[in-house]
């Protein structure tokens, strides 16, 4: 915030505008900067996976858009979907239908304000940050249902349903895996997570102890089932539902969902390497060689990929649960896991430090 | 929409147009939530006639139209019809046709069994097998095309002999291959049957029992999938199977109960590699030979009738054959196996989950061109 602000301040005359016109110009800037980020961070990952499922399964992938190995077939891909016209089903609950997408996207965008890409690269660092994101993801369930609903469609429904059912479970240990990192820390802020693993890599929460080592499995299966993607991907489950609760979309409408699928995606390998693999700190102790010189949003982008790479790696190698073995892995291994974890962190937090 | 809040069903009609429906079959689900109560397959959207044309094209010119029946499986489905035909007129073929129609048959059944296992993983929602064993029965694909030009629907059994004989070096190519392909099998096994969610999804769903199966009669890998090591080719056997040394893979239940989606599935993967074991006997032996030595200059069989049942990849098919001893048939009557796999499937799946119906139908491995004919 404080950095694009002095950037702001090249505008001539910026010092003479009232405050209030100074905070909303710098909102504004703010929300510009997100927005244009997260369109071209999809476009990436949309890209990313198609490589990497097509290399997983002995083949090319795009290679022709672009010239060089494909690498503009997103942006031909988003075009696409920009042209198409937009249909909605007569039979549909027209507001709720236009109303779904949007917030499905409002609530990963939402999500952005808070993810710490540096000491100072940060939108706004809120002191109730992790449970602002905790907040803001679960909106995504009010959108998913609206979708489901307004649809008019019976796939659309179940879709819907089992999204609505399946992100709202695993929020739980989600939030309670959150939890282990919390109590060390003593603050929900993003930047108080990350400066207290600064120093290299044996103070990343991940190997601080074997509590928040498995929280860390914990939060990440867990963040799998909340952005839907394989092996919990049943609320667009393709050979079931055929394509779940965005059935019935198409063109711009469509690209919000899809748009939001892969942001959420880098949401939560985000939130994963803020938490536990110290954020924008580098691995390597001290001043080493690699170590401040490469810039903090650097190396949290790295890691986060790192994260998102395996996200896809799990997607293209296993098949889908069903939503009774979803919900017995929701309730009966991932809640109990979870606070154990948290009772182990705790028992730490009084008796050893 | 049928949403009825009194507890009540709501009806969900999966197809024809489905991804997981393996073709155009329409399932009529009645669902309470997730739970399907009643799943009714409806039948016929892709019905063409087959046994009506039969009676009024010449008997060779029957064997297109047969190969269009099972469509991932043709060579199978036209040897059925002209070893009927050849039954009929008294014909017999030499070793070398008879081998040649064996290793056919044989790679076709591995690219059959490739298909249904890729599919069967897509419908578990992993897509990277299904491309891994793509990659594979492209190959058999290519031997298939540099033998008889076409891809899927080949032509290539003639009654009395075959359409071509191979090239020179294709002995040497189908080795490649099964050289090639045997070890695939393990990767695919990792990759994919042994998978921990795979084996949950599939291990205690869709139970068939062996009597069930044999009551409804059930044939080929779904029946043996429930521990019946039945075979046409060990137990009726044509072309010389009597000769090769090879095993009837059957279901064992090692992670449920017998005759289960897995077991089903299983039994496929083994059969593949049983299919490697007779195609090495065959071309191993293969002797010289012409192989249109007993293509009849003209079909014209002697009045009468004739069953014959072969072992295809999806069970056993049966071509009964009246002929009234003109050039045409006067009536051919298919058995097919994925229409008996079919009429199991409402008892199966009964009381399943919407993720189950997907798993079953994949399991029975139904090819619509066959059921609708």
């Amino acid at each position: 915030m404080q950095s694009i602000a002095d950037f702001l301040s090249i505008i001539p005359y910026y010092d003479q505008f009232s405050g209030l016109f100074q905070n909303l110009v710098v909102m504004l800037a703010s929300s510009v900067i997100v927005l244009g980020f997260i369109a071209l961070l999809a476009m990436f990952l949309v890209y990313l996976e198609r490589k990497v499922s097509a290399h997983m399964q002995d083949r090319l992938g795009p290679m022709y858009v672009g010239g060089w190995h494909g690498w503009a077939q997103s942006i031909a891909d988003s075009l696409k979907l920009l042209l198409k016209e937009d249909i909605i089903p007569a039979e549909a609950d027209k507001l709720l239908f236009k109303m779904a997408p949007v917030i499905v996207f409002v609530a990963a965008f939402a999500s952005f304000v808070v993810l710490p890409f540096g000491a100072s690269s940060i939108v706004s660092d809120l002191n109730i940050g992790i449970l602002y994101i905790v907040a803001v993801t679960g909106l995504a369930v009010v959108g998913i249902i609206m979708a489901g609903w307004a649809s008019n469609n019976k796939y659309a429904l179940y879709g819907g349903m089992r999204g609505a059912a399946q992100i709202v479970s695993y929020e739980i240990p989600a939030a309670i895996s959150i939890m282990t990192v919390i109590i060390p820390v003593g603050s929900l802020s993003m930047v108080d997570i990350v400066t207290a693993q600064e120093g290299g890599i044996h103070n990343w929460f991940l190997f601080r102890n074997p509590f928040t080592f498995l929280a860390f499995f914990v939060y990440f299966i867990c963040s799998l089932a909340e952005v839907n993607r394989t092996p919990f991907d049943m609320p667009e489950a393709e050979s079931e539902l055929v394509a779940g609760y965005h059935i019935e979309y198409s063109g711009m409408r469509f690209a919000f969902f899809f748009l939001a699928e892969y942001a959420n995606m880098f949401v939560v390998a985000a939130i994963a390497s803020t938490l536990f693999l110290g954020g924008w700190t580098s691995p390597l102790p001290g001043a080493w060689l690699g170590g401040p010189m490469v810039p903090g949003p650097v190396v949290f982008a790295l890691k986060a990929l790192l994260l998102i790479f395996v996200q896809m790696w799990l997607r293209w190698s296993l098949p889908r649960l069903r939503v009774d073995q979803l919900m017995h892995v929701c309730w009966k291994v991932m809640l109990p896991a979870s606070l154990c974890l948290v009772l182990g962190v705790g028992y730490l937090a009084v008796f050893w430090n | 929409m049928e949403v009825d809040y009194s507890g009540e069903m709501m009806t969900l009609q999966m197809g024809p147009q489905h991804p997981s429906t393996h073709g155009v079959l329409r399932l009529e689900l009645k669902t309470d939530g997730e739970v399907v109560h009643e799943a009714i397959p409806h039948i016929g959207y892709l019905h063409r006639c087959f046994e009506k044309h039969a009676e009024n094209v010449d008997y060779p010119g029957v064997v297109p139209f047969a190969d269009r029946m099972d469509y991932v499986a043709a060579m199978n489905n036209e040897l059925g019809y002209v070893l009927a035909v050849e039954k009929l007129m008294g014909i017999e073929v030499n070793e070398r046709v008879r081998r040649l129609r064996v290793i056919m048959a044989e790679l076709n059944r591995i690219a059959s069994h490739l298909l249904a296992a890729g599919t069967y993983g897509l419908d578990m929602g992993s897509f990277t097998p299904f491309l891994h064993c793509f990659r594979d029965r492209e190959r058999i694909l290519d031997l298939f095309e540099e033998t008889c030009g076409a891809r899927l629907l080949y032509n290539y059994n003639w009654i009395g002999g075959l359409m071509f004989d191979v090239l020179p070096g294709f002995e040497k190519k189908v080795i490649d291959f099964v050289d090639y392909f045997e070890p695939l099998v393990a990767d695919l096994n990792r990759l994919l049957s042994y998978n921990y969610i795979f084996v949950k999804r599939t291990a205690n769903v869709g139970i068939l029992s062996p009597e069930a199966a044999i009551s409804y009669g059930v044939t080929g890998p779904n029946l043996r999938g429930s521990g019946v090591a039945f075979d046409v080719r060990k137990d009726e056997p044509y072309l010389g199977y009597e000769e090769y040394d090879f095993d009837v893979p059957v279901g064992r239940g090692e992670f449920g109960p017998v005759g289960s989606c897995f077991d089903r599935y299983i039994v496929r993967i083994r059969e593949v590699l049983e299919s490697c074991k007779i195609i090495r006997q065959a071309v191993a032996k293969l002797p010289p030979g012409d192989v249109q030595e007993a293509v009849p200059k003209r079909v014209k069989p002697a009045a009468g009738e004739v069953y014959m049942r072969t072992e295809c990849p999806r069970g056993e098919m049966g071509y009964y054959i009246v002929s009234d001893g003109g050039t045409k048939p006067y009536r051919v009557k298919v058995k097919s196996p994925c229409f008996t796999a079919m009429s199991a499937f409402r008892e199966i799946s009964r009381g399943a989950m919407i993720a189950d119906i997907v798993a079953i139908v994949g399991s029975l491995d139904i090819v619509l061109g066959e059921i609708d004919r």
